[in-house]
């Protein structure tokens, strides 16, 4: 089970190099996201999609709200 | 959506996977930057002026009162523990008996508002309640600014002119 983040954990951990993952539709992804976030929908989300996430490195996830 | 992608990642052998639970509508509420087609659009949060003169719980009606003059606004407001919006120190309070503690003279819980709330619905409801001003703060209750209608207005109005888009 993955860790939750607060607000500040996450920009915390940005600033030391992790990777931030909107997993929202590309269409939510291109008109709003944090800055230098990639967008993986959900629905998408497989070996070819994470292909150039760094797996050394931390990724966070996120979407819309905890809804 | 974002437990399952966190957990989705796992299985796909990544081992430090996090999940910012809050999501991108507790970033926008804390009046965060972000990128993207949005970017230009009005919020609450980019138009609240921020030099919003503030004190301590413990601090007297009589040092808010030097702040406020200096600052040109019309309150104070009373914040504890990194920002945390506990009341304000209005016209009235600030006139009162100067060696008052604020957390005595202060009208607590004031309204707030968050950053990205949709600016023209909230113009709105400030005309209609006659509020010139609201306290902006984040999730946590930490001040951001204080919106001026005025302010909010006048932005309004020029994108009006222009085009761009209010939310």
């Amino acid at each position: 089970m993955a860790n939750s983040l607060h607000r500040d954990g996450v920009r915390r951990l940005v600033a030391k190099g992790a990777q931030l993952v909107e997993v929202l539709p590309a269409a939510e992804y291109d008109e709003e996201h944090l800055p230098g976030a990639v967008n993986i929908p959900l629905k998408t989300l497989g070996t070819e999609t994470i292909a150039d996430l760094d797996r050394s490195r931390p990724v966070i996830v996120y979407c819309w709200d905890s809804l | 959506m974002s437990p399952r992608a966190a957990c989705r990642l796992e299985t796909l052998g990544f081992t430090a996977v996090y999940d910012y639970t809050a999501g991108k509508a507790d970033w926008l509420a804390a009046g965060l930057p972000t990128e993207g087609t949005a970017t230009t659009t009005l919020r609450p949060g980019a138009l609240a002026r921020t030099d919003v003169p503030t004190c301590a719980p413990d601090e007297t009606v009589a040092i808010a009162r030097r702040r406020v003059a200096a600052s040109g606004e019309d309150r104070c407001v009373v914040t504890f523990g990194g920002g945390v919006v506990l009341g304000v120190l209005d016209q009235s309070a600030l006139a009162g008996d100067e060696d008052t503690p604020a957390v005595d003279a202060m009208r607590s819980g004031p309204a707030t508002v968050r950053a990205h709330e949709d600016l023209h619905a909230l113009v709105g409801r400030m005309r209609a309640r006659d509020v010139a001003a609201i306290l902006v703060t984040d999730p946590d209750g930490r001040l951001l600014g204080l919106l001026h209608r005025d302010d909010a207005d006048a932005a309004l109005a020029q994108a009006h002119q222009t085009g761009r888009q209010a939310r």
